[in-house]
C-alpha cells in the first residue's frame, strides 16, 4: 500500500476518495432514509448537460455541473411539489432532458471532447489539486447546512406531514435537500462518474443502517464505510489494474451482498435456537 | 360560559376540485370542550381538522384559534394534533423520544439544538402515556397502539390548547381503549379536545358533547343529537346506525 502512495496522482485519489466519501455517507443516509434514491439518480444523470455545458463554454466541466445540477435538482423538486405530475414521471422527464443536452453541447462543441469518458465511469487517478479544493469547499457546506438542519431535516424525513403541522417549511427543506444531493453528485463525478454515483450514495448508507437505528450514528458509519470502499476498490484497481470507478463500486456492493447474506444466516441461526 | 373561546369556526366552506367539502360549518368551542364528531368516511371530517391545522385554506368563512386565524404560524403552537395514519417508515432510524421532541419544533426554532427543558418536556409528555420505559426504542418496535401512545406525547408535548385527534381508536386495540379513553378523560382537564370517528360507539361514551359532520355540522353544543340530525348526515334510516349506540345518545329520540 505505501509504495502507491509515492505518487502524487495517487495521494489524490485518496484524498478525493476521503472527501468523496463524507458527502456520500451523511447525504447518503437521508436518500436511504427518506427514499429518494430515484431522485438522486435523476440529479445524477441530469449532471450531464452541466457537463457538456461547460465543455461548449469552454470551463471546467465540473464548475458548468456545479450550477446545472443545481438548477436542474430545483426544476425537479418544484416539478414534484408544485404540479400534480407523478413524482416519477417528473424525475425521468428531467433524467433524460439533462442527459440529452449534455450529448448535444459536446456535439457543438468544436473538435474531440478529451476525458468524456472519466465524466460518464469516473476516474480517480486523474483528479486534479484544483478540484480537490472544489470538494472539500463542497464538504464543507454539505457539513455545515446538516448541522445546522439536522433536527428539522430528520423530523422532515421522518414525518413530513406532521412538520407541515408544526410549522416547518417543508418545502424549502426538500429543496435545501435536493441541492446538497446535487452537491453530493459534484462531489463524486470525478471518482466513479455519472453513471455509477447512485451506488455510492446508497450502499454505503444502506449497510451503516444493518448496523444502528441511530441516525448520527448511521452517519458516521456509512462515512467509514465509503472510506474503506473508496480506498479497497482504489488499491484493488491498482493491483489488478481495473477501471478504479467500477472497481470501488464492485468492493462496496460485494462487501454489502456478502453482509447481508451473513446477516440473514445468523437471524436465522438466533431463530432456530430460540425455536 | 365564563370559559374563553379556544376554537371559533364561522361560515367554512371548503372545496375541493369543485365539490363542496365542508359547507357553512359553524362550530364554537371553550376550554375544557371534550367533543366526539362522528360522521360517514369521505363526510369531511379530515378536511375539517386539516383546515383547523392551517393545511388547507377554506374557500369561504374563518377558523380561530385562540383568538388568531389558522393560517398564523403562531396557531401552530396553540394545537396538538394525532393523525389518523403516519406515514411513516417503520424502519426510520429514531427513537420514541427524539419523535416525541418532533413535537417541539417550529418555524421559529431552525438552527438551534433541542434545549434540556425539551427533553425534560419530551420525557414528562411520554410519561403522561405511559410510554417513558421504551424512549430509547425504535419507533418501528413498537406495536401500533404503543405507536399511537407516542403520537399523543409528542401531539402534548408542545403544551396545546386544543387537542385534535383523527380517528384514534383505528389502531388501539380494543383491551387499550379503556386506558387510552381514562387518559383522555385526565387531558380534557387541561385542554379542549375534538375526536373525529366514523363509528359513534367509539367516541359516543366518553365525549361530553357531539356533533354529526357529513359536508355539514349538525351541532347544538350538547351530547344529545336527534335522529333527525343523524339521518341527514349518514343519509340512512336511523336503524342502520343506532346498531351499538349506547342507549342514552338517542334518549332524546323522541323529545322533539
Amino acid at each position: 500500500m505505501t509504495e502507491i502512495l509515492q505518487y502524487e496522482f495517487m495521494q489524490n485519489a485518496f484524498w478525493a476518495g476521503l472527501l468523496a466519501a463524507i458527502a456520500c455517507g451523511i447525504i447518503g443516509t437521508y436518500v436511504i432514509v427518506k427514499r429518494m434514491v430515484f431522485i438522486s439518480g435523476g440529479i445524477a444523470h441530469a449532471s450531464f448537460g452541466g457537463i457538456g455545458i461547460g465543455y461548449f463554454m469552454g470551463i471546467n466541466p465540473i464548475i458548468g455541473a456545479l450550477v446545472f445540477t443545481i438548477a436542474s435538482a430545483l426544476g425537479m423538486g418544484a416539478l414534484v411539489r408544485r404540479t400534480r405530475l407523478a413524482e416519477d414521471t417528473a424525475i425521468g422527464i428531467f433524467w433524460s432532458i439533462g442527459m440529452a443536452l449534455g450529448i448535444i453541447f459536446i456535439a457543438l462543441t468544436p473538435g474531440y471532447a478529451p476525458d468524456l469518458f472519466s465524466y460518464l465511469f469516473g476516474n480517480i487517478l486523474t483528479v486534479p489539486a484544483s478540484d480537490l479544493l472544489l470538494m472539500v469547499v463542497l464538504d464543507a457546506v454539505i457539513i455545515l447546512a446538516v448541522s445546522l438542519l439536522y433536527k428539522e431535516f430528520t423530523a422532515f424525513s421522518f414525518d413530513e406531514e406532521f412538520g407541515r403541522v408544526m410549522g416547518l417549511p417543508v418545502e424549502r427543506l426538500y429543496l435545501t435537500l435536493l441541492c446538497l444531493i446535487a452537491l453530493t453528485v459534484v462531489l463524486m463525478i470525478r471518482i466513479v462518474g455519472i453513471i455509477l454515483i447512485i451506488a455510492l450514495l446508497t450502499i454505503p448508507a444502506a449497510m451503516a443502517r444493518r448496523f444502528t437505528s441511530n441516525l448520527k450514528k448511521m452517519m458516521m458509519l456509512a462515512v467509514g464505510l465509503g472510506i474503506g470502499f473508496t480506498f479497497g476498490g482504489l488499491w484493488l484497481s491498482y493491483a489488478v489494474d481495473l477501471p478504479s470507478g467500477a472497481t470501488i463500486i464492485l468492493v462496496g456492493g460485494g462487501v454489502f451482498l456478502i453482509t447481508l447474506g451473513f446477516l440473514k444466516l445468523q437471524s436465522r441461526r438466533r431463530e432456530a435456537r430460540n425455536a | 360560559m365564563a370559559q374563553p373561546v379556544v376554537l371559533e369556526i364561522e361560515d367554512l366552506w371548503v372545496k375541493y376540485d369543485g365539490t363542496v367539502v365542508l359547507e357553512a360549518v359553524n362550530l364554537s368551542l371553550y376550554h375544557r370542550d371534550f367533543l366526539g364528531i362522528i360522521g360517514p368516511n369521505g363526510g369531511g371530517k379530515t378536511t375539517l381538522l386539516r383546515t383547523v391545522l392551517g393545511l388547507i385554506d377554506p374557500d369561504r368563512g374563518r377558523v380561530r384559534v385562540m383568538g388568531k386565524p389558522s393560517s398564523d404560524v403562531n396557531v401552530r403552537g396553540l394545537i396538538g394534533y394525532v393523525p389518523q395514519y403516519s406515514l411513516f417508515d417503520r424502519d426510520f432510524p429514531v427513537n420514541v423520544r427524539d419523535v416525541v421532541l418532533m413535537g417541539r419544533l417550529g418555524a421559529k426554532r431552525l438552527f438551534h439544538n433541542y434545549r434540556p427543558a425539551d427533553i425534560d418536556a419530551a420525557q414528562k409528555a411520554l410519561k403522561s402515556v405511559d410510554m417513558l420505559e421504551y424512549q430509547d426504542r425504535q419507533i418501528g418496535r413498537l406495536s401500533g397502539g404503543q405507536q399511537q401512545r407516542v403520537f399523543v406525547a409528542r401531539a402534548l408535548v408542545g403544551e396545546p390548547k386544543l387537542l385534535l385527534l383523527d380517528e384514534p381508536m383505528a389502531s388501539v386495540d380494543t383491551a387499550m381503549q379503556e386506558g387510552f379513553y381514562q387518559l383522555l378523560a385526565r387531558l380534557k382537564k387541561e385542554m379542549t379536545i375534538v375526536i373525529v370517528s366514523h363509528d359513534i360507539s367509539a367516541v359516543s361514551i366518553y365525549v361530553d358533547k357531539i356533533a354529526c359532520l357529513n359536508r355539514r355540522l349538525f351541532y347544538h353544543g350538547t351530547k344529545e343529537i336527534s335522529a333527525d340530525d343523524l339521518e341527514a348526515a349518514y343519509q340512512c334510516p336511523i336503524q342502520m346506525i343506532a346498531h351499538g349506540v349506547p342507549h342514552r345518545v338517542l334518549k332524546k329520540h323522541g323529545d322533539r
